[in-house]
């Protein structure tokens, strides 16, 4: 046995806070609609953000049909596929990822990984829900607006935003912003409640040290949401008043089709500037709680203890704090001051060692593990790898002198759906084989999420490995066609047409996962209570699925870390937060040799 | 091997002191209640907003290139004969400073259980508000009467008028909610709701005195957000 990482004891302190506060409705619509309970509100927002998601995936198709066969569908034109480039990104990014990591997997594993009984507030966990939906739907208004939705592109650049000739510029951009700060009011709701509840509401002898990583990393994405958003906020509403009452905080003036504008010294920049201290946080936002929960993934199907909690812990933070101090790497071609540029790139290029950090102990603690090939499993080392990969071409991306020719070409679109599209969905699915045992008591069908995996996890090396060439040769992102351009030599038209055929196919796969969610709900075998054999408090809960107050009359205490797989001498692999030291059981011939 | 963790007094000191505080058992912060803990966060979050208000109000104020209007001329009340610098704006600063003073009493007075006098300084401090935002229309008519307006002036940068309405609209805003959470809190204290953990019209959960301290939380935050208002826009 050698020197490890080891925390358990056999005293628990008494509880420090009394019996939380629950309301037990007694109606269908108080349990499952306006619920109050954290598990149904997290529910809630999976359906509602995997929904509006498909949306978002039906326009990635649309436009990879208008890429790989040009002109085939008269239903897209030009001004129609920059709406659907504009809300597959705002969707993608806003209101499926940050809504289903934080709302989705942070209400349901916040408060049974800290052993709470739910979230600190629950009625305002439930109004977050609620302006969610609402800011969802301003959004899918905005289709069928006259002029349909922004055609902005999802960085919502002004002067174009809001300049006549932009799609959607009569109501689509009006309601992408106030959607936008709907969205931000809802959020701010829930995730006051995720950090009160990770901070002041965990149950006895758990340590903020013994927290699973999955709460770290959704912790400190939240933590870092509440101080990214307000930027996104404040630069809503100013365009809001440019837009609607001909304010100039972002329109300079200008001549827009013949005519003066009436707007006047405006800064664009500072439009670009607020955005991107949020949307750089806004990338680790989607990132941290990947990265919690790929390494409980990792550890508990690997049956090892995760190589360096406290490391990862340590990197965790420190990437959501240095996350703040590199968003003008998004505007080395803005126009500001170049000096900036070297500031940011170093700060960017630091922030790859806390990442390094994290990969090197994902790969450690795989080393040597005994690796179970289970579903949940294949798609955390998938995340792996195309994490790895995107990350390597964000060091291309960072130095201001690679990054100028390669600026708004497909090199980026690759890299940024490499590390930040692909690798947390991945993440997601991975997760939801995991978890779906807990939530529904069922196991997911394993033939066809390996199915859904291979098709997945190879098709996007299929789909945007390709882009880092096409982005090399110079192809500007973001055209609906590219006519006769003398540098775009003829293969990459192949090219696209390769990557569309291999979109559909993904998205066949997908098709797949949804069977399965449904089918494996009524027909999928039983779960039982802890089917991978987890030591995290949500596998010990009394009932599968937990019931409201989630643990039953006692709330657990723990007494160890949450990564106590395969401890030398005992006689399972794995030792449950909650089992305290002398009740652990050994193998006979190695008792000697194990822990006093 | 083993590392039973030490428990007690804390045996580490200086840095490594202060994160193993605050990681441990339970409750990063001790005696720190729930509502106190959120509203403290949400304050933080806040502060970003109205920072990123300041800095776009800044950033268009030094990038224009027309004058900006000269804040004692603009801000000057007409009494008699002459103008009166910043008279209006001193009067409003001083009575939100004053409620913020009232509020305290409140809380030392909620802690003490004396429900008549935390209702009437409630009270107090809410009319103080409300009087702040009534000089605030006063001020945004009189401006408006003189031709300000979001998107120009009569006097040089059309940014002035569109910052102005927006950052002291956004924090009148604050006050306004201010007033109405004071309202509906001094009428929970004179019913008595605080004592007797009546529970709450919309959560359905029990009141506590504490939630008068997180109020004031609120309260002196937006006080503290005017004086920097003050002093970006009517001082610079």
């Amino acid at each position: 046995m050698g020197e490890r990482e080891y925390d358990a004891s056999s005293y628990v302190p008494p509880a420090e806070v009394g019996e939380m506060e629950l309301v037990h409705p007694k109606t269908f619509i108080g349990k499952y609609i306006w619920s109050q309970d954290a598990k149904v509100i997290a529910i809630q927002y999976v359906i509602t953000a995997t929904s509006i998601g498909l949306v978002a995936l039906v326009l990635s198709l649309l436009m990879r049909l208008q890429l790989g066969f040009p002109n085939s569908l008269t239903l897209i034109d030009p001004s129609s596929y920059l709406q659907y480039v504009t809300m597959h990104g705002m969707i993608m990014v806003i209101y499926l990822l940050t809504a289903l990591f934080l709302g989705g997997f942070g209400n349901y594993l916040i408060p049974l990984m800290c052993g709470a009984r739910d979230m600190a507030f629950p009625y305002l966990n439930m109004l977050s829900y609620w302006v969610y939906l609402v800011s969802v739907l301003l959004l899918v208004v905005g289709f069928f607006l006259p002029g349909g939705s922004t055609g902005a592109g999802w960085t919502l650049y002004p002067p174009q935003a809001i300049n006549p000739g932009t799609p959607g510029v009569d109501g689509g951009i009006i309601l992408m912003l106030v959607s936008l700060a709907a969205f931000i009011i809802g959020f701010t709701m829930g995730g006051l409640n995720y950090v009160v509840t990770v901070l002041q509401a965990r149950t006895r002898g758990m340590t903020l040290m013994r927290l699973p990583l999955t709460v770290w990393g959704i912790f400190m994405a939240t933590v870092m949401a509440l101080l990214a958003f307000p930027a996104l906020l404040v630069a809503a509403l100013m365009m809001l008043l440019d837009r609607l009452l001909g304010t100039s905080f972002f329109m300079p003036g200008m001549l827009s089709m013949g005519e003066l504008s009436s707007h006047e010294g405006g800064s664009p920049l500072l439009f670009q500037h607020l955005f991107w201290f949020f949307g750089h946080p806004e990338v680790y936002i989607v990132a941290l709680p990947a990265f919690g929960i790929v390494s409980d993934l990792i550890a508990t199907h690997a049956r090892k203890n995760i190589f360096g909690y406290r490391m990862m812990v340590w990197a965790i933070i420190i990437i959501g704090a240095l996350s703040f101090v590199v968003w003008a790497h998004h505007m080395y071609v803005s126009g500001m001051n170049p000096y900036f540029g070297f500031l940011f790139a170093t700060t960017t290029l630091v922030i790859a060692v806390p990442t390094a950090i994290k990969v090197y102990n994902w790969v450690l603690t795989l080393w040597r593990g005994n690796i179970h090939f289970t579903v949940p499993m294949l798609f955390a080392i998938g995340f792996l790898f195309t994490f790895v990969n995107g990350g390597l071409s964000g060091l291309f991306l960072g130095n201001v002198t690679v990054d100028v020719p390669l600026s708004d070409t497909y090199f980026v679109v690759g890299h940024f759906h490499m590390v930040m599209a692909v690798a947390p969905i991945l993440v997601i699915f991975g997760a939801i084989y995991h978890w779906y045992p807990k939530v529904t008591g069922r196991m997911l069908n394993d033939t066809l999420g390996k199915i859904h995996f291979w098709v997945t996890f190879l098709g996007t090396y299929a789909i945007y490995y390709p882009m880092h060439f096409i982005g090399l040769e110079g192809v500007p992102r973001r055209y609906y066609a590219y006519g006769e351009t003398t540098f775009i030599s003829d293969s990459v038209q192949a090219l696209n047409a390769g990557i569309t055929i291999a979109a559909f196919i993904v998205a066949i796969a997908q098709v797949l996962f949804l069977f399965n969610l449904v089918w494996s709900y009524f027909r999928g075998r039983e779960s039982g209570p802890n089917p991978w054999q987890a030591n995290t408090l949500e596998w010990q809960t009394p009932h599968t699925p937990p019931r409201h107050g989630n643990f039953g009359e006692e709330l657990p205490a723990v007494y160890r870390w949450p990564y106590d797989y395969s401890v030398p001498g005992a006689k399972h692999d794995f030792i449950p937060q909650n089992v305290p030291p002398e009740e652990v059981e050994y193998e006979e011939s190695s008792k000697s040799g194990g822990r006093a | 091997m083993v590392n039973s963790t030490p428990r007690g007094p804390t045996q580490k000191s200086g840095w490594q002191g202060l994160v193993s505080d605050l990681a441990s058992d339970q409750r990063a912060f001790k005696n720190v209640p729930w509502g106190k803990a959120m509203m403290w966060i949400f304050l933080l979050s806040d502060i970003f907003i109205f920072a990123c208000f300041l800095v776009g109000y800044m950033t268009v104020r030094i990038s224009t290139t027309e004058p900006w209007p000269d804040a004692s001329e603009v801000f000057a009340l007409h009494i008699g004969s002459r103008n009166v610098p910043l008279l209006l704006i001193a009067i409003m600063t001083f009575i939100l400073i004053s409620s913020s003073g009232t509020m305290a009493l409140a809380v030392k007075f909620g802690y003490e259980k004396n429900r008549r006098a935390t209702a009437t300084l409630l009270i107090l401090t809410a009319l103080l508000g409300a009087s702040f935002v009534g000089m605030q229309a006063f001020e945004w008519t009189k401006l408006i009467g003189e031709g300000v307006r979001p998107w120009g002036n009569p006097w040089g940068a059309a940014q002035f008028g569109a910052s102005f309405f927006l950052i002291t609209g956004f924090h009148g805003t604050h006050v306004s909610i201010g007033v109405i959470f004071l309202i509906i809190m001094s009428i929970k204290v004179l019913r008595g709701s605080l004592e007797t953990g009546r529970p709450g019209f919309l959560t359905g959960r029990k009141g506590r005195y504490e939630m008068v301290e997180t109020l004031g939380l609120y309260w002196h935050f937006v006080d503290l957000v005017w004086v920097f208002i003050f002093a970006f826009f009517y001082l610079w």
